[in-house]
Order: C-alpha cells, then sequence, then structure tokens
C-alpha cells in the first residue's frame, strides 16, 4: 500500500483507570460546591481562577513534563484522560488548557532555562493563561502572510501589528506569538517570521475584545504599539518560526477537544428520550454513539502513537477533519431526534437551551486551529497528491 | 495491523498476492481462479485458523485470524475464507470437529431461526447465507423448543439452497432446513445466542469492509496520480484532493472500529463493551463503505464504471457486505435501545471504558 494509515488499538494503560475515578470525583466535588455546572457548557458566567488552581494542585496540569519544572513526568495517555474528563463534565479549562497543552511544551522546547523555571512551574500550579498570536486581519489561514513586526532595538525588539481572534487574550498572562523579522525569501515564502513569548502586562498591548455568535466575548483583537520584547523572550530559532510549527500539531489535533464540543446535548438526548425509545429514536442513538466511539479510537490510537514516539502528522489531522465535522454536525442530528421528545421531559429545557448554544457554536469548530480546508491539504500531501 | 511481523497473516498476503490478484480475477470469467486458490488457502491452514488442533483447525489466535480478514478485505477475497474460519469457530464452542472444505454458517441475519424438532432434525429458512451454494457444510446456531441454543454441523447437500447473489455478485443464498439431521449437534455454551454469532460475523464483516476501504483509497490516489485532464494530473486539483482526504478520513475510521472492535474480542471484553465495539464496528464500517465507494468512483470517473475495471471488486463487496450479520440499520437500533435503558450517565462511562 502506498498509502497506509495506522490507526492501532491502542487501550488506555490500567493507570488510567484510577486516575480517571480521581478525576471524576474531584468533578462532582466541583459541581457540587458550584464552581460549574455540567449542564450549562456556557461558561461565561464562571470566574475560573480558582478552579485553575485546583487542578493545578491536583498535579493534572504540565502532567507529563519533567518535574524540575513542577510537572508530573506522566504519560500523554493519561493526560488524555483528564482532558476528556473536563470536557465531557463542561469544566471551565479555559484558564489553564492553552498552557498545558500548546504553551508550556514550546516553552519546554525553545525557551531559556531562566524562563522555563520561571513559568512553567506557574502553568503547572494553574497560575498562569496563555494565548496564542497566530491569526491577523490578513492572515489566518494562510500563516505565512503575517505582518506585525518585530523591529531590532536596544536589548530586544520593538513591535507593531495587530493579532486578531486570539482566544483568552482579554484574560492572559502570555501570548505565544509569531512576528516577522524579516521579508520572505523568494526560495522560501515561510522563512522570515520568529516565536516569541509576550509578556500581556507588556506597555503598548492593547486588547479590543470581540462578540462572537455565541454572545460570548472569548476572542479578541490584540494591537500592540511599540510594545518591547526582550531578547531572551525569542523562542527558537529567527526567521525559522515555521520549522518549529509543525511538530506541536499533531498534538493539538487529535486530542479530545476535537470531538467532544459539543458532546451534552448527546447525553441530554439521551435522558429526555428516556429508557424506551421508539425505533427512530434508537437508530438515531445508535448511530452517534458508534460515531462517537470510533472517533474516539482514531484518537486514543493518535494519543498511543504520539507516548510511543512516533509523528502521526496525517493520522492526526484526520482525526481533527472528521471530529470536528462530526462535534458540528452533532446538535444537528440530536435535533433531528429531539424533535418527538415527550412535552413533559423533566430536561427538555436544559436540552433546548443546550442545543441553541451548541448550534450557534458549532460554525467555529471547523475554523479554529486549522480548518478543514487545511487539514485536508495536510492530508492530501500525506496521500502524496502535493 | 502489524502484518510485517506477523507469520499468519505473511503467509496469507502472499497466496492472495500470488492467487487473488484483483486484474487476473477480474479478467477470468470462468472462476478458473478459485480452485488453485481455496487449496493454496487450504494447505495453510487458513480456513480452519480458528479451530484448534484438537478439532481439525490450525489453532492460530482470534487475533491473527482477525488480521487475516483484515487482508482478505485488501484484496475483496471471493471465496468462503471467513465464512469458513467462523463457521470453524462456530462448531469449536461447542466442541464439534470441523470437516474439510468450504463451509459458510447460519443465520447471518437476526430475523432469521433454525429450529430443532424432537425427533432430532431442524427446521427453518435462513437467507442472505454467503457462499452456501460452495459449502460442503454448514455450522448453524439452532434453538430447541424451550428456546435453548445448540450448535450443529450440516451437510450443505441436505438443505435447499436457492442461489441468490450479492451486490458483488457472490452468494448470498436462501437455505432451507426441511427436517434436517445434523451430521453432529451439541449443546451451545452458557449464555451464547444468535447475538453472539452475529457479532462475531459483523466483526469479520467490519474488518473486510475496513480492508476494502484501504484498498479503495489505495488505488483511488493511484488513479489520480496518473489519470491527466485539462492539462495536469487530476490529483493536483483541490476538489480531487479533498474527496481523496474525505476518502482516507472513511479509510481510517473503518479501521479504527474494525480493529479495535478485533481486539476487544480477540482481548477478552466485557459483554456490554464487545456489544459496544462490535456494533459500533458495523454500524461505522457501513457507513464508511456508502461514503468511500462514491468517492472512489467519482475520482475514478467512467472507467471505474466498466466491467472491465477492478475498482468494483472492492467498492461492490464492501456496499455487500453491510447487509451480512445485521445490517448497520439493525445494530444501530439495537444499540441505541441499550444506551437508552442504560440511562444517560452511564454512556459517557462505558465509551471512556473502551
Amino acid at each position: 500500500m502506498t498509502t497506509a494509515l495506522r490507526f492501532d488499538p491502542i487501550r488506555l494503560p490500567s493507570e488510567c483507570v484510577k486516575l480517571r475515578e480521581e478525576v471524576r470525583a474531584f468533578l462532582a466535588e466541583e459541581i457540587a460546591a458550584g464552581t460549574f455546572s455540567p449542564f450549562k457548557p456556557n461558561r461565561e458566567d464562571n470566574d475560573a481562577r480558582e478552579f485553575s488552581r485546583r487542578v493545578g494542585a491536583r498535579g493534572w496540569l504540565g502532567m507529563t513534563w519533567p518535574k524540575k519544572y513542577g510537572g508530573h513526568e506522566r504519560s500523554y495517555l493519561e493526560r488524555y484522560v483528564v482532558t476528556e474528563e473536563m470536557r465531557v463534565a463542561n469544566a471551565p479549562t479555559r484558564r489553564f488548557f492553552v498552557a498545558d497543552r500548546q504553551s508550556g511544551p514550546v516553552l519546554l522546547k525553545y525557551a531559556n532555562e531562566r524562563i522555563k523555571m520561571d513559568i512553567l512551574p506557574r502553568i503547572c500550579r494553574g497560575e498562569v493563561c496563555f494565548a496564542i498570536g497566530m491569526s491577523e486581519p490578513n492572515s489566518g489561514s494562510d500563516l505565512f502572510a503575517a505582518k506585525t513586526k518585530a523591529t531590532r532595538t536596544d536589548g530586544g525588539f520593538l513591535i507593531n501589528g495587530t493579532k486578531i481572534w486570539t482566544s483568552s487574550a482579554h484574560i492572559a498572562d502570555y501570548m505565544i506569538a509569531i512576528f516577522r523579522t524579516s521579508p520572505p525569501t523568494n526560495e522560501n515564502r515561510r522563512h522570515g517570521l520568529t516565536q516569541f513569548l509576550v509578556d500581556m502586562k507588556t506597555p503598548g498591548i492593547k486588547v479590543n475584545p470581540i462578540g462572537q455568535i455565541t454572545g460570548q466575548f472569548e476572542f479578541n483583537e490584540v494591537v500592540f504599539t511599540d510594545a518591547f520584547i526582550p531578547e531572551d523572550h525569542v523562542l527558537g530559532e529567527i526567521d525559522g518560526a515555521w520549522k518549529q510549527a509543525t511538530s506541536e500539531l499533531a498534538y493539538e489535533r487529535s486530542g479530545p477537544e476535537r470531538f467532544l464540543e459539543t458532546y451534552y446535548v448527546l447525553t441530554e438526548l439521551v435522558r429526555a428520550i428516556g429508557p424506551s425509545p421508539d425505533t427512530r429514536a434508537a437508530e438515531g442513538i445508535g448511530r452517534l454513539v458508534a460515531q462517537l466511539h470510533t472517533m474516539r479510537r482514531m484518537s486514543v490510537s493518535v494519543a498511543g502513537m504520539l507516548h510511543a514516539g512516533k509523528e502521526p502528522v496525517v493520522e492526526a489531522a484526520i482525526v481533527k477533519d472528521i471530529g470536528t465535522i462530526w462535534e458540528q454536525q452533532l446538535p444537528h442530528r440530536v435535533r433531528d431526534l429531539a424533535a418527538f421528545v415527550d412535552e413533559n421531559a423533566s430536561n427538555r429545557e436544559t436540552l433546548e437551551n443546550q442545543l441553541a448554544f451548541a448550534i450557534k457554536t458549532a460554525p467555529k469548530l471547523t475554523i479554529q486551529g486549522g480548518t478543514t480546508e487545511v487539514l485536508r491539504g495536510i492530508i492530501a500531501r500525506g496521500l502524496g497528491l502535493r | 495491523m502489524a502484518e510485517a511481523e506477523n507469520i499468519v497473516v505473511e503467509t496469507a498476503e502472499r497466496i492472495f498476492a500470488d492467487l487473488a490478484d484483483a486484474q487476473t480475477i477480474n479478467r477470468d470469467t470462468k472462476g478458473g481462479w478459485k480452485a488453485p486458490l481455496w487449496q493454496a488457502l487450504g494447505e495453510a491452514g487458513l480456513p480452519l485458523s480458528w479451530v484448534s488442533e484438537e478439532y481439525g483447525g490450525s489453532g492460530a489466535s482470534l487475533a491473527d485470524g482477525f488480521a487475516v480478514l483484515g487482508a482478505a478485505g485488501r484484496f475483496a477475497l471471493a471465496v468462503p475464507l471467513a465464512e469458513t474460519m467462523l463457521a470453524g469457530w462456530l462448531l469449536s464452542q461447542a466442541g464439534i470437529d470441523s470437516p474439510e472444505g468450504e463451509m459458510t454458517v447460519a443465520p447471518a441475519s437476526p430475523r432469521d431461526r433454525v429450529t430443532l424438532d424432537t425427533d432430532g432434525t431442524l427446521t427453518g429458512r435462513a437467507r442472505g447465507i454467503p457462499f452456501a451454494k460452495e459449502a460442503k457444510h454448514l455450522a448453524v446456531l439452532v434453538q430447541d423448543r424451550r428456546g435453548k441454543a445448540l450448535i450443529a454441523l450440516v451437510e450443505a447437500a441436505k438443505c435447499r439452497i436457492e442461489q441468490n447473489l450479492n451486490l458483488g455478485g457472490d452468494d448470498s443464498d436462501t437455505v432451507t432446513f426441511d427436517r434436517v439431521t445434523p451430521a453432529a449437534i451439541k449443546p451451545a455454551p452458557e449464555g451464547f445466542d444468535l447475538t453472539s454469532l452475529l457479532l462475531m460475523g459483523a466483526v469479520a464483516r467490519s474488518l473486510q469492509i475496513a480492508g476494502s476501504l484501504e484498498s479503495m483509497l489505495d488505488i483511488s490516489v493511484r488513479y489520480s496520480n496518473e489519470r491527466v485532464a485539462f492539462e495536469k494530473k487530476i490529483s493536483k486539483f483541490q476538489a480531487v484532493q479533498h474527496n481523496l482526504a474525505k476518502l482516507a478520513g472513511e479509510s481510517a475510521a473503518a479501521l479504527a472500529a474494525a480493529t479495535s472492535a478485533a481486539d476487544a474480542f480477540a482481548g477478552g471484553a466485557t459483554a456490554d463493551a464487545a456489544f459496544l465495539e462490535a456494533a459500533s464496528a458495523k454500524i461505522r464500517c457501513s457507513e464508511a463503505a456508502e461514503k468511500a465507494a462514491a468517492i472512489a468512483h467519482q475520482v475514478h470517473g467512467a472507467i471505474g464504471f466498466t466491467i472491465e475495471h477492478i475498482l468494483h471488486r472492492y467498492t461492490l463487496r464492501a456496499l455487500a457486505w453491510r447487509d451480512d450479520f445485521g445490517s448497520e440499520s439493525y445494530w444501530a437500533v439495537e444499540l441505541g435501545k441499550r444506551v437508552a435503558a442504560n440511562g444517560a450517565d452511564e454512556l459517557w462511562p462505558l465509551v471512556a471504558s473502551r
């Protein structure tokens, strides 16, 4: 076969079973204490600052990182369990999720020792929130069109320009961003961008919230005007960010958050339909559960390959492609099936509210973190078509 | 699947490559390829993979046998290898020796029943029995008058077999048992019933479908890199690339679902887990078959619609296999009923337990 894809039937190891119980018990306590409601996926009104610290105190942030930086040297598969349980419970993970999944690993790889010793333990304690500064007004999927400039000055760089659609920038302590340090070359249009660590308290940074169709204000415009970044905040190679961006993506693309974002509507549908579904409802639920189970098995398989040190770039892109389309369609399928639910079902209002939110959330799922079109391009390249 | 490291699968793949080449078979309208292929499979002990040496088989593991079925799917194999393996497995459940030669299993549909009468004969009708016309024996799951399950070995010659062909052109026959005396009959193990047989059949068909999808992807990618239109290879058109990426996704989903189910059966999962895995595999692989076959044909254009081209060997079999051992609609209803009966708060724990 020229195109062999691998999805070995990886099972989570036994240490994950106990961990899962611990996470569930912790989340049940948090729900009981009123930190959040599993029935309300709209987390806007929750200040999750303290929740974030309590998750850190449990040792569930920086799980895979070295102990010397506050990490716990546990496996990617254990982290996987924590992530999926948090997602299914609709826990407010916004304050720590990006730092834990993405920013921490970038710092581990590219930051100097002083920065690592300073920031990584704080991420592990759930004290700091990160944002990712990639998109710009005229550079979204086409990352390498970024124009925001980093100009050399005494002891560092001055940043000028605008990032946009930056999730959590309004609450973030730091941003990891790419800025233009040189123009692209004729041979390589990806040349000339550099990755930086940005302290969001730096003078010259203005964050403007942008309202979303869900009614939330999760993403922002971030304007840089002569914002100074010290030399040692450069992450990796000057002009060489394009070499650094790709390896993280397999982690970013294949996790449980890529198919569980709207899972809650399925639970509520099953509750509303009750123990004796008619044929139509039974078939609908059965198909959705089969699809969900399959998605999860694919995602766990990729996690297992990452755990084993492989780089399943195409497999990860496939998980995000079909996972995000599935979670995008899920509220619409649930709506179909809910059409004949008993008017008096006790959770009818909950389901209706959830559906309204999930249907409004759905469009972003196939855009954020790499659009469907970009993913299919990556898959096509992996198949030898490009 | 770890084909390269596995001698059983390696042997099977070598035989398939030598004697089940799609191009050769497609040109051979007289079926001359069948006898040498079956003989080679028999000599390698593959049809009775799941029968221990004690009962006349070669005693391969469930896992190895499942991997052989994946390979068989990649070759769109059109001899009763899966069926004979399943029949041998079924007979072994009751400790019945497996005979030589082609076998198949009955029932292969959730609606059919074969019953044991008080005089020791079998009565009933089983539709859609794959390769019944080619089989020497049938392994039959039987119910006695009190609903107790038994397993019987029956000579095919003693049954009335009406030929019917599935979408792929393979036998999918109606077998009528009219007071047939079985060659052997023994009680099924405690708890073994028609669902147990159908689930195992569903896993087998899922693996075959997943294998055929791998080949559809492979030959579609290859064709797109050869075919030129508008002065460039069609693989360079973004619309074609995206279709092939979707095909890769469906192939990946089928592979993941099927190998996961096979792993669950080989590893001895609980009843609830085995049901989730096998039913999900059959549902998802069948859904994937529809989408993948459509894209594979779309990429190939008119040439893929010709009888001379090999594409139909994969697409039509994958579509046909959806119907065996419970269709995706059947399993979806059954799975949905179980999920609903267990309640909303048990759904995630079940999914996460796998």
